[in-house]
């Protein structure tokens, strides 16, 4: 099926080469991104699973 | 801001924590079953549906599937109503992907001690199961986007992301997988055939233990790692650089499996260098977690859901230090086919899955049902008992493997291997093999101690099966400060599902492409033929029996193993493997150039009981082999099968091949009966399994075209 296509492709050296640089690109955006967000928004997304909203807190001694 | 009253469902939680500690309990008698048939081989009861080859995936099936994936709902289904502000999307989806699982169980607890199996690892159950599969995992994600689509939180938390990889990259991972070409009802031959099948049920496999045994747990860490330690994740943003990297680096890797294989260089190559990466987003991962305890450790001393989930965090930290070193190849030349892979994964299985699972539990039940935990004592006793039999399982391992390794490898001063006979080997590490037992039976006791616990904790509360909460709604369209494109993918949930989609394909295409374009750049060898009718039957049979769970076919180029069993295998002997048999662990030994090796009456006669041909051996009596005769009715379809999926049987053969068969069958009962005057009806299955065994490894042979190969 897919190997017609697939054929046509000589220079199968190339891939990983292709693959490293897909990989930097993507990295280097994330860690661009990540150390560009704001710290409100991180702030509030590291205390979201300690508020779940539960009213029912029986005999739980925690201080949340 | 206006408050809405809703409830979490408790209830489905509950039941998916009932299947998790059934199904642990069972998957673990099962492994430890086969454990012990490893040192006592009768212990199958002289039964054919406990024999080693078909428990083996019984026990994978069940721990991974059962075990695991039950935990893995249960922790899912309570941590993202919470997460998400909200009930699930529906009631009666949750009960349709629980009930639905565990028939899916069922059938595969039924079918593989049946041995109907496709023998491709960890995707071991037959096309109508997969089907079931594919179609109960739709449900479960249509229920988890449809929550996540009528959430109260604006924002996703990254517990939820791994959620979603996890939907979608298992869903892409078993429908690529499972392509398979029915035969009848509970039988069918892989799509793809050698290098190509191993390459994707690699691809598979290893993505399903990332996938399946990893992305959901680290969820399930991000979420009650913080809650049970009572403080925020360490880093939120090495949170979001561990997943993005995870899945997109994960999904490379599976190559590493087929290191030395026949699979091209190149991509074992690209195999290696992602699993080096690996260890980056790993040990992020790691670090973030036990980092979230800073300033708490004094709790740690005290409280046993922190112990089990600090083991559990570091169990994961090792074995993801562990696979990277393992995929190197000069490592992976010395631990490949040995027990050191088996005591790898049980640092996984039973450090990261296991003692997460039993924290979260410890945790969850006083919970839901409103209590305290009822023995902390006997927590902690469960925390020791279980960290001594995970060290009692993994350490004589390791050590069976790098011995039996080397001993594989020792050649003596004349130049001949040192132990020449296989068996040897074998019998050097069976206390080794007593030890592993004994590790296992000790975890195994820790689990009844939590079980005991757990229903007494249960029995002082009362459950609470509808939770109520309140949390305001969530307004549309809100014009929230803008602080980053993430923060807006996280309100479009679709849109982040896509863009998962996208990550995990990126590198499965690359990974996958060359597959098919190796198909055109294998060297044809010419004299490679197709299987004849009766080698077809025995190759089923080979199929399931499980052999291959103990033997491998897959001579790799070193001299130690070129001497032992003979000529290297090469890419062009698969073409017509459907699926590839190639294995992953040599109990007994390789068997691709088995093939004319031995009498036909030495297969007879070893088969029928092992021990008497090979005296120690630990390989189990096959005695209904000799009684139960092959179906030829399914002759002809087979064949029909395997033209369609492109092997070049000839228009019309199915209507002679059992002409050919019969011929071929009896040609084998008169070399016994004059061999060694044995007498057998030509269908017995053990005829059929002789011209497979003796087919194996030997088309190379049919001409003297073939060369000496110096690796």
């Amino acid at each position: 099926m897919f190997k017609y296509y697939f054929e046509q492709i000589h220079n199968v050296e190339i891939w990983p080469i292709i693959s490293l640089s897909i990989f930097m690109i993507f990295f280097l955006c994330l860690l661009l991104w990540v150390f560009t967000t704001d710290k409100k928004y991180i702030e509030k997304m590291e205390q979201l699973p300690m508020d779940g909203g539960e009213l029912s807190n029986s005999n739980q001694k925690s201080h949340e | 801001m206006e408050l809405e009253k809703f409830s979490y469902d408790n209830k489905i939680v509950k039941y998916f924590i009932i299947a998790t500690v059934i199904f642990g309990v069972v998957g673990m008698l099962v492994g430890l079953t086969a454990a012990i048939q490893l040192f006592y081989p009768i212990f199958n009861f002289d039964l054919e549906y406990t024999t080693f080859g078909r428990i083996r995936p019984l026990h994978t099936n069940a721990i991974i599937f059962a075990f695991v994936g039950n935990a893995m709902f249960a922790g899912v289904y309570y941590s993202m109503q919470r997460l998400l502000k909200t009930r699930m999307f529906s009631d009666a989806l949750s009960w349709i992907n629980f009930w639905g699982w565990q028939l899916i169980i069922l059938a595969a607890a039924i079918t593989l001690p049946l041995g109907l199996t496709t023998s491709k690892e960890y995707a071991e159950l037959e096309w109508p199961i997969d089907i079931a599969i594919a179609l109960i995992w739709v449900v479960f994600g249509i229920n988890m986007i449809g929550t996540i689509l009528k959430r109260r939180e604006r924002h996703m938390y990254v517990a939820i992301w791994f959620y979603i990889a996890t939907f979608v990259t298992v869903a892409v991972l078993h429908i690529v997988n499972s392509f398979e070409m029915p035969v009848s009802l509970f039988k069918s031959y892989s799509w793809y055939a050698g290098v190509q099948d191993a390459l994707v049920q690699w691809w598979y496999g290893h993505n399903a233990v990332a996938f399946f045994l990893t992305t959901p747990f680290l969820g399930l860490m991000y979420y009650f790692l913080p809650k049970a330690a009572n403080r925020p994740v360490y880093s939120y943003k090495l949170s979001i650089i561990h997943f993005w990297s995870l899945i997109f680096i994960y999904i490379w890797a599976g190559p590493h499996h087929l290191l030395y294989t026949s699979l091209p260089d190149w991509a074992q190559s690209l195999g290696v260098v992602f699993s080096i990466m690996l260890i980056a987003p790993s040990w992020g991962g790691m670090l973030n977690g036990l980092l979230t305890l800073r300033g708490a450790w004094d709790r740690v001393r005290e409280d046993p859901v922190l112990k089990f989930m600090v083991v559990a965090v570091t169990a994961y930290g090792m074995s993801t230090f562990e696979g990277p070193m393992l995929s190197l190849k000069n490592v992976n030349a010395i631990a490949h086919y040995t027990d050191w892979i088996i005591a790898h994964v049980h640092i996984g299985g039973l450090g990261w899955n296991g003692f997460l699972i039993f924290g979260m539990l410890y945790w969850l039940i006083p919970k839901m049902w409103g209590t305290k935990l009822y023995s902390v004592s006997l927590a902690n006793s469960h925390f020791w008992i279980g960290t001594l039999g995970i060290i009692f399982y993994a350490l004589p391992l390791y050590v069976a493997g790098i011995t039996q390794s080397l001993m594989w490898k020792e050649f003596n001063a004349e130049g001949f291997l040192e132990y020449k006979n296989f068996l040897e080997t074998v019998v050097q590490i069976l206390p080794m093999y007593v030890l592993r037992a004994i590790g296992g039976t000790l975890y195994l006791t820790g689990v009844f101690v939590m079980i005991y616990n757990l229903m007494k904790t249960a029995g002082t509360g009362s459950f609470i099966a509808n939770e109520d909460a309140e949390a305001p709604a969530l307004k549309k369209e809100e014009k929230v400060h803008t602080t980053g494109w993430h923060t807006v993918l996280e309100r479009k949930p679709v849109l982040f599902t896509v863009l998962t989609l996208i990550a995990i394909v990126i590198g499965g295409v690359i990974e996958m492409v060359p597959t098919f374009l190796i198909e055109s750049n294998v060297p044809t060898i010419s004299s490679v033929k197709p299987y004849t009718p009766l080698e077809l039957h025995g190759r089923d049979l080979y199929i399931r029996e499980g052999c291959v769970s103990c033997h491998s076919q897959m001579v790799r180029p070193f001299r130690s193993e070129t001497e032992r069993y003979g000529e290297y295998s090469k890419a062009g002997e698969f073409v017509y493997d459907h699926p590839f048999l190639w294995g992953s662990k040599r109990t007994g030994p390789d068997l691709h150039r088995v093939g004319a090796k031995y009498p036909d009456s030495w297969h007879f006669y070893h088969m029928l009981d092992p021990g008497s041909v090979s005296a120690g051996s630990i390989m189990p009596p096959y005695p209904w082999l000799y009684e139960k005769t092959i179906d030829k009715s399914m002759t002809a379809s087979m064949i029909s099968a395997l033209r369609t999926i492109g092997v070049p049987y000839e228009e019309g053969y199915e209507d002679v091949a059992n002409d050919e068969l019969d011929k071929q069958a009896a040609e084998i009962a008169a070399r016994l009966k004059a061999e060694d005057n044995i007498e057998i009806v030509p269908e017995a299955e053990i005829v059929a399994l002789i011209a497979y065994l003796q087919r194996l490894g030997t088309d190379i042979k049919v001409k003297p075209e073939q060369t000496t190969q110096n690796p």
